[in-house]
């Protein structure tokens, strides 16, 4: 066992790279469950998103054009989602479920003639002098677009939500849609908004795992993914900059089982790719018993039904 | 006096029934309109459509001579017309500034709003702190802010959907304050109600309604409560009355019961007092969100407490599940029909059985006994006049005076030593709930201790022996209610809240 050989530098460096799809992911499910709905097809997009993504890239040899069309492929399957739920009033959970397990096998049938290809690299921005810089340097400034871009929308949903109308709006729509209606908002249009958006950023992030993280395609890669940014939007208490807190965490401990898993450290493998997971449910536990709190930064509507019934 | 709105013929039916059939009426200027009906008359479907919520089917509205069509709320608003809801449009977890920018078309940014809130709230004497969160405001402060709201856009018909059903007698007092300056000012306010003495104290006109139809106007002035309720019904109304009884031994102790709340918003209750003796019945009054649904938890054992905070004929119970008190025959009927007291997508019988399956003795070493359940849903439908095809419907199907009358019914047919209901005729209209407070003055004259919590203050006084009232939760001394005149009564209710009356700046 040798544990110098885990550079802090790098650790912190991949840990970005490695938090961007869930902190992406988790950011657009966000936006949908603060509309009040629960979306539970956040796997299903994200893998959609990564397939898409990584036939447009190797087809026309653009990543750019690759992510674009993961959040139009994810964003066009999260409206199938939202037209059976808003508009045909079926249950969110079963069909976020169902959502998941589609998007899983029609990611595999999409994804036949792409195995073990490689993807077009993905360049990282340049910043000139500030690359160079000691120990920021390759924390901060090495990084490629979608990091950075990552970053600058989580602090854009939190501006959003607290200081426009339509963040008011959005807000107001998930805690209440009753009275939403009675004022006069349209609380079905708003929510197929949100859950298009959700669904683009969680194909963004998936696309992010197959051309930059992994990057190939393989099937199911997602390996849980969606879940977890699930489970870090609840982690969060349905707020924005502590999305990027519960991302970079389990991004964290996921990079650091594996540089142990490198240096040798006498556990068995199996338990180091589980302690992410573990650390994952134990937050969650922490943070969930105090009940009543939970429950007050809740969206009051999340996951129920809306029926205009007047 | 001018016309302000001017409605003729106006037609919706819904599959089944026609909510409003060739309704016309006028308000003027500056008039407060006052529009009756029990509930199922029609009246919210007419104001929806005036609100631009429902299209009508058929029929005309002018507004100052103009045709009015309003399409959506927004509209509407554009028009001068605003509303407050009798419930359902508040945000609970927003604050007061941002729940009233919801209800306006194009709001200044939070802080001259903020500053806007507070020059309306106190020219109109409704004192209100932009910054609070909603869910921690009192009922009568809740409407503040919906009035607020709408008096920020200058309407010239305001329309008030059950305004006072929330407040103490003095909030009503400082409400009705307001709406007459407000209609002095020139704006004219269509004020939905079943409350006859409010009717008669504010309204310059009345349009009765009865089953979506015009069936009368008049100047409620003119005419007494009696006579305004029979307009209402279409038949005389008789007031239940019971045999006088001595109460018994002390059937329930409750002594420092203290609970945590279990929703975010809820009300801790603080160190109640009381007993209840047999053949008595103790009315619990207060405004809404003082602690009601706090109190009939921990009454019904879904919530628990100390275990000597509630002694049942002397024995210690506090720490005992709802199953286990119905064993003991204290039995409950709590206010949420749906989804609470009864489960909607289940069948009479189902329900029946469901609180039944004990004292009833339905269920065979955990098999259930469907005829006998049948035949016990069976006997509260017939015993309580429930309008239904048969034991065989969904709860849901019921309208909401039936399925109360089965719920109170399932209950007293259960042979209970004391009863605890919360709200028992809310929402029903008055002759069933003239058949509910029957039912369970019976209970009380054939030696049962009752307990009703009600914000119908009404209610309380007709039904009730001994009163005392929820507030901040904690309750009042409760005393006889034959003593008691209306002003103590709210006195007991809190007032006006702790706030300073408020003096309309003139």
């Amino acid at each position: 066992m040798d544990l110098s050989a885990i550079d802090p530098q790098i650790l912190v460096a991949s840990l970005m790279v490695a938090s961007t799809p869930i902190l992406l992911a988790a950011l657009g499910e966000l936006v949908v469950e603060r509309s009040g709905v629960l979306n539970l097809g956040v796997e299903g997009m994200m893998i959609t998103g990564a397939i898409c993504g990584f036939a447009i890239a190797v087809e026309t040899g653009s990543p750019a054009l690759g992510f674009l069309a993961a959040m139009a492929g994810s964003a066009l399957l999260s409206l199938v989602f939202g037209v059976l739920t808003q508009i045909f009033l079926s249950n969110q959970v079963a069909t976020g479920l169902a959502l998941t397990l589609f998007g899983l096998g029609l990611s595999a049938l999409l994804g036949q003639g792409y195995v073990g290809i490689k993807p077009p690299p993905t360049t990282d921005l340049n910043f000139g002098p500030l690359r160079d810089i000691p120990v920021l340097g390759p924390i901060l400034f090495q990084h490629d677009a979608v990091v950075y871009l990552s970053l600058i929308l989580v602090a854009g949903v939190w501006a959003v939500l607290k200081f426009t109308r339509a963040g008011l709006v959005l807000r107001a729509v998930g805690e209440n849609h009753d009275a939403a209606h009675a004022l006069g908002y349209k609380v079905v249009r708003i929510r197929l908004l949100a859950i298009m958006f959700g669904g683009a950023l969680a194909g963004l992030g998936g696309a992010y795992l197959s051309l930059v993280r992994v990057p190939q395609w393989t099937e199911g890669m997602t390996a849980g993914a969606g879940w977890i940014a699930l489970a870090i939007v609840v982690f969060a208490s349905w707020k924005a900059p502590r999305i990027l807190l519960g991302a970079y965490l389990f991004g964290g401990v996921t990079v650091l089982q594996l540089n142990l898993q490198a240096a040798g450290v006498a556990i068995p493998v199996e338990y180091l790719s589980m302690s992410p997971y573990l650390i994952t449910i134990l937050v969650l536990v922490i943070i969930s018993s105090d009940r009543s709190r939970v429950a007050l930064n809740a969206p009051a509507s999340l996951g129920r039904t809306f029926h205009a019934s007047s | 006096m001018t016309d302000l709105l001017t409605i003729e013929g106006l037609t919706k039916a819904y599959p089944g029934v026609r909510a409003n059939d060739d309704v016309s009426f006028t308000v003027g200027e500056g008039e407060v309109h006052a529009l009756l009906g029990e509930n199922g008359a029609g009246k919210s479907t007419l104001v929806k459509i005036i609100y631009g919520l429902v299209k009508p089917d058929s029929g005309r509205m002018t507004l100052r001579g103009a045709p009015y069509e309003p399409t959506e709320p927004r509209s509407a608003r554009a028009a001068g017309v605003a509303m407050v809801f009798q419930h359902f449009s508040l945000f609970e977890a927003l604050n007061v500034a941002e729940n009233v920018a919801l209800g306006m078309e194009d709001p200044p940014p939070q802080r001259q709003l903020a500053a806007r809130i507070r020059a309306v709230s106190e020219n109109y004497g409704l004192p209100l702190d932009p910054s609070r969160m909603v869910g921690d405001l009192s009922a009568g402060e809740r409407q503040r802010v919906e009035i607020i709201r709408c008096l920020l856009q200058d309407p010239k018909l305001l329309i008030m959907d059950e305004p006072t059903s929330v407040l103490t007698p003095q909030e009503v007092e400082i409400l009705f304050e307001t709406l007459r300056k407000l209609s002095e000012e020139g704006t004219a306010i269509l004020y939905i109600s079943h409350k006859l003495e409010e009717i008669r104290a504010l309204c310059d006109n009345a349009t009765i309604l009865r089953l979506g139809k015009v069936v009368d106007s008049c100047d409620p002035r003119e005419k007494s409560a009696a006579e305004l309720a029979e307009m209402m019904v279409g038949t005389v109304l008789h007031n239940p009355n019971r045999q006088p009884a001595e109460p018994g031994e002390i059937v329930l102790d409750v002594s420092g019961l203290s609970v945590k709340p279990s929703t975010p918003f809820g009300k801790t209750l603080k160190n109640l007092h009381f007993t209840v003796r047999a053949g008595e019945v103790l009315g619990i009054g207060g405004v809404a969100g003082n602690g009601q649904d706090e109190l009939l938890a921990a009454l019904s054992g879904e919530v628990l407490a100390d275990a000597n905070a509630i002694r049942l004929n002397g024995q210690p119970i506090g720490q005992l599940g709802p199953n286990a008190r119905r064993r003991l025959a204290m039995l409950s009927a709590p206010e949420e029909r749906m989804g609470h007291a009864a489960a909607p997508d289940m069948s009479l019988t189902e329900n029946a059985l469901l609180t039944g399956a004990i004292r009833e003795n339905l269920v065979n070493r955990g098999v259930v006994k469907w005829p006998a359940a049948r035949a016990f849903a069976k006997r509260i439908i017939e015993g309580f006049d429930v309008r239904t095809p048969g034991p065989d419907n969904m709860a849901r199907a019921l309208s909401g005076g039936n399925l109360q009358k089965f719920v109170i019914g399932r209950e007293v047919l259960q042979r209970p030593d004391i009863l605890v209901v919360n709200q028992p005729t809310w929402g029903v209209d008055a002759s069933a709930a003239a058949a509910i407070r029957q039912a369970l003055l019976d209970l009380a004259s054939a030696g049962a201790a009752v307990i009703v919590i009600s914000q119908d203050l009404d209610e309380l006084m007709e039904v009730s022996d001994r009163f005392a009232a929820l507030n901040e939760g904690r309750l009042s001394e409760a005393r006889p209610t034959r003593a008691l005149s209306l002003e103590e009564i709210g006195l007991m209710m809190g007032g006006a809240h702790g706030m300073e009356v408020a003096h309309v700046a003139g």
